[in-house]
């Protein structure tokens, strides 16, 4: 399958383009121009929605909320601000528009998560390590990835970003709006309460 | 919860949610984590479609519950009036 054009791969991140749009691409675009807008658009979309896969871990809800983003972006063009980075901009709709999603994800699953038992998990779709651990069961993983995806969102997404993304603090601050204390703070809780899940499953982390 | 084991929840944690995103595409681990198709068509799409209407008890039902609980507030204590109107 054919892959597009990821302008930034070699940084690898939507926050860490080698070099952004042009300024004037950014000027009419905030003017509300439709070609600067879809300029930025196939500029952008391929990092956005990398952004997003990681962390709903669903290649076709990206999808979806990729077009969701640049949706927010279209509405607020008049809001943003040429001078600064449209990348971090993006990623922090991108981030919000993920962080809706797993709410009402969250809010189902319930009575998903028999369902879940039964379908394969979204997560089954994306990558096994290369090596796996002989020590930690294929039972172990998916229990362990269904006790996640309980954990209140905002937790869901500072835990991914900053454990399993590996992306500085400093970098899921700004995206999240709040300060790296508070991001460390957000992966601890999900750690406290993913081992509290995990030990009523009768799994010792 | 001491380091350690905060350690051995977040391995536990990567071994079964690996990553996805910018890191692995970079280990070449996953087409998941890379679009294959542009999604302009369907961004054209969104846009062209007309906006949802919103019913105006909808969309400002937040500004008409401040409105209320001013009211309420000044119905009260009606000499905060003027400290009010000084800061407007």
């Amino acid at each position: 399958m054919p892959v597009l054009e990821q302008p930034s791969l070699g940084q690898s991140s939507l926050g860490q383009s080698a070099a952004g749009p042009s300024p004037d691409v950014l000027q009419q675009f905030a003017r509300g121009d439709l070609d600067a807008f879809e300029a930025l658009f196939r500029r952008h979309q391929a990092e956005v929605y990398r952004w997003i896969v990681g962390i709903v871990r669903d290649p076709g809800i990206a999808e979806d909320l990729t077009v969701e983003t640049f949706w927010r972006i279209h509405r607020a063009h008049a809001r943003f601000d040429p001078a600064r980075s449209f990348e971090a901009w993006a990623r922090r709709i991108a981030t919000n528009a993920a962080l809706d999603h797993l709410k009402s994800a969250t809010h189902n699953f319930a009575e998903k998560a028999r369902a879940w038992d039964d379908a394969p998990d979204p997560v089954e779709n994306l990558p096994r390590p290369p090596m796996p651990d002989p020590g930690i069961t294929q039972e172990i993983r998916t229990k362990t990835a269904q006790a996640f995806r309980q954990l209140p969102p905002k937790l869901q997404v500072a835990a991914t970003l900053a454990l399993i993304e590996e992306q500085p603090y400093k970098e899921i601050a700004e995206t999240l709006g709040i300060s790296a204390g508070a991001v460390k703070l957000r992966v601890f809780r999900a750690l406290r309460l993913l081992r509290k899940k995990l030990k009523q499953q009768g799994i010792e982390p | 919860m001491n380091t350690s084991e905060q350690e051995r929840i977040a391995t536990l944690l990567k071994k079964a949610l690996p990553p996805v995103g910018a890191k692995g595409i970079t280990d070449g681990a996953s087409d998941s984590a890379q679009l294959n198709r542009d999604l302009w068509p369907n961004m054209l799409r969104r846009l062209q479609q007309p906006p949802a209407p919103l019913l105006w008890f909808e969309s400002a039902w937040f500004d008409w519950a401040l409105v209320a609980a001013v009211a309420v507030w000044l119905a009260f204590f009606p000499a905060a009036i003027p400290v009010l109107l000084y800061h407007l």
